[in-house]
């Protein structure tokens, strides 16, 4: 299960993940982190058991949760199943099923690689 | 045996005997096609039936094998014509949805290019989503310029059309259905943003294009069938090919088609408009054409299989026309998902889309089948010799050794931050590459670098706030690349480099400049 982290100001130079792995002893993987001087957003990979126990300790510390379930979308209408998408996902999100592109959603990590590699603009991030 | 000729029995054997050399002409076929017993299967079905029957089998079982193709092709275009106004306006300049329109042709005839962009929204929104507006049914915005005469004196006008308003919307296409087309890796450390799509960096991805075993010109690739004249399906729509396309290669096994078609038959099922980031607008057309099993020759060439058609991998990180080839790979080795390259397992995926492909096969062969669509006798064959040949520059553009300064300063990584600010100060230069012990380039250091130390009170050596990542140029590259690096980069400098990686220049956006203002 993916978590979306959003860190807000004043709490980016505190060491967050650090200490919720100490408290909840999950095997987290950051997937994505982009933080600046200010504030953050980081994608976090938690084992299924331990996601609401991770979810609540971050919140305690004032970081906005949002479980990634369906982070990306596509427009069934504009898709014309090229594959631009499949060779340029780091997590393997898309792939071929007799030659339909199959998405699981669950793999990705809102990086936008595909939004921009989409040529016919038939994916989008959802953005919570 | 000249006895057994006039037996009984081998009145059998006589007609066994021309059996052998099975053929089969057009008009029978077409026949067939008219009464509704032509038996049409798709190029992926085909490889096997040969297989199974041998190719004299397959001329008897099979009458028709239909291809397809669903790939971006750029080089498509519609001509228009509005009709007359009143006054009538002799159009120099048009914008329909804020993309220009070539209008140098007659008064009110346009051509439509399907990379165009707009002037409004850039390459989001180009000729090809014009077109594909049209098809779909969409009312598109004429802003048109006239040159007034005394025959024409309107000046301009504004109006709003559907593609039922045009007299004519003829598709005419200089090149569409490359028989294959290179496969595109990068090995640059940069994301490049192309018309084969994103690849990623250090041989990150892999994109191809092409239908492989559906393709209509590896289906056919001596022209035994296909010609001037032969109806295709296009968009949806039944078009004709008139010529081969521009660039056609068929020495090498890169043939292309001119084709047409009356785009208000054409489906957005079939004609899809795309964006290729940082590239421009390109327009997906589905292409097929029915083969007709006339002999032998053309049964064993319509069971052409993905493993037999090979591309070279091509290195787009080089910027330049002769991108190196990293290895051969089949269409079957492209589909799988996984090629290797350099040791390394790289994910390979499509730009085209296979499954538009097969459905342009699948409609051929129901449209065959019902009758609906006739094959035709090409009134002459295709050139088997084409020309693709590079550019013949007559302006020398100079390269970097032609503009770079020679007197370049290096240093080494072990001396201290002041030596090296001393160095600068004495040089009148804002750049110091750094090389190892062997002249190899390793980084480079600027007055910024320095400065930056010294004010953060820690003098050290220079290894310590080099950049490692250091672009740079070769000795026999354009300078219009160098420009590029520079403004990509958002840098001033790039040492330029021998073939062993050794610093033996700088060039600096000061060079660029100079040469730029003695041009002018």
């Amino acid at each position: 299960m993916k978590l979306m982290l959003h860190v807000a100001p004043g709490i980016v130079r505190y060491p967050l993940i650090a200490s919720v792995i100490l408290e909840t002893s999950a095997l987290v993987n950051i997937e994505r982190a982009s933080i600046d001087a200010v504030s953050g957003e980081i994608v976090l990979e938690v084992p299924p058991e331990k996601c609401v126990e991770v979810k609540e300790a971050f919140e305690r510390r004032g970081v906005r949760v949002v479980p990634l379930e369906i982070p990306v979308i596509r427009d069934e209408n504009e898709c014309i199943h090229c594959g631009a998408c499949v060779s340029i996902c780091p997590t393997k999100t898309f792939r071929f099923e007799d030659w339909r592109v199959v998405a699981d959603s669950g793999k990705c990590i809102q990086c936008g690689a595909c939004i921009v590699g989409c040529p016919q603009r038939a994916l989008k991030l959802v953005l919570k | 045996m000249l006895l057994d000729l006039v037996a009984p029995t081998s009145f059998y054997r006589i007609i066994d005997l021309r059996s052998i050399v099975q053929e089969k002409s057009l008009s029978e076929i077409n026949e067939r096609i008219r009464d509704g017993s032509a038996r049409v299967v798709s190029a992926e079905e085909m490889p096997d039936l040969v297989e199974e029957l041998g190719s004299a089998g397959a001329v008897r079982e099979v009458d028709v094998v239909t291809t397809g193709t669903f790939g971006a092709m750029c080089s498509s275009g519609v001509f228009l014509n509005l009709g007359h106004s009143d006054p009538p306006i002799k159009i120099v300049r048009a914008m329909l949805n804020k993309v220009e329109a070539y209008g140098g042709i007659a008064a009110v005839d346009l051509f439509l290019g399907a990379t165009q962009p707009s002037e409004d929204r850039g390459i989001e929104y180009g000729g090809a989503h014009v077109i594909e507006d049209l098809v779909s049914g969409k009312q598109i915005e004429v802003e048109a310029q006239g040159g007034p005469t005394d025959c024409y004196p309107q000046m301009e006008l504004e109006t709003s059309l559907r593609l039922e308003d045009f007299n004519q919307a003829t598709m005419v296409n200089p090149r569409n259905a490359y028989q294959r087309y290179n496969a595109a890796t990068n090995s640059s450390d940069r994301t490049m943003h192309t018309y084969m799509g994103t690849l990623l960096p250090g041989f990150g991805n892999i994109h191809y294009s092409g239908a492989g075993v559906l393709s209509p010109l590896f289906n056919d690739p001596n022209f035994d069938y296909i010609g001037i004249g032969t109806r295709i399906f296009l968009g949806g729509a039944q078009g004709f090919v008139i010529g081969s396309g521009t660039q056609h290669n068929p020495q090498n096994n890169f043939s292309t088609l001119m084709v047409t078609g009356d785009m208000k038959k054409m489906s957005n099922r079939f004609l899809r408009a795309a964006t290729f980031h940082k590239y421009g607008p390109s327009l997906y057309l589905g292409l097929g054409i029915p083969i007709p099993i006339l002999n032998e020759k053309l049964a064993r060439s319509t069971a052409v299989r993905d493993r037999d058609i090979s591309v070279p991998v091509v290195d787009y990180g080089i910027q330049r026309r002769d991108r190196p080839s990293i290895r051969m790979v089949s269409y079957e080795d492209l589909k799988s998902g996984t090629i290797e390259l350099n040791g390394k397992e790289v994910a390979s995926s499509s730009l085209s889309s296979f499954q538009v492909a097969r459905e342009v096969a699948r409609t051929l062969k129901e449209e065959v089948e019902k009758g609906e669509f006739l094959l035709s006798q090409a009134v002459e064959p295709l050139s088997r010799v084409g020309s693709s040949r590079p550019m013949k520059q007559t302006k020398e553009s100079p390269n970097v050794g032609d503009v770079m300064s020679r007197d370049v300063v290096t240093v080494q990584e072990d001396i201290p931050v002041d030596k090296a600010a001393k160095l600068i100060v004495s040089g009148s230069f804002d750049h110091l590459p750094v090389v190892s012990k062997d002249g190899r380039l390793m980084g480079i250091i600027t007055a910024w670098d320095i400065s930056k130390a010294v004010a953060s009170g820690k003098p050290s050596r220079i290894a310590e706030i080099m950049t490692r990542r250091v672009h740079s140029a070769r000795l026999d590259e354009p300078i219009e690349l160098a420009a590029r690096t520079l403004d990509t980069h958002s840098i001033s400098a790039l040492p330029v480099v021998d073939r062993e990686d050794k610093v033996i220049g700088m060039i600096t956006s000061d060079h660029l400049s100079r040469l730029f203002a003695r041009r002018r």
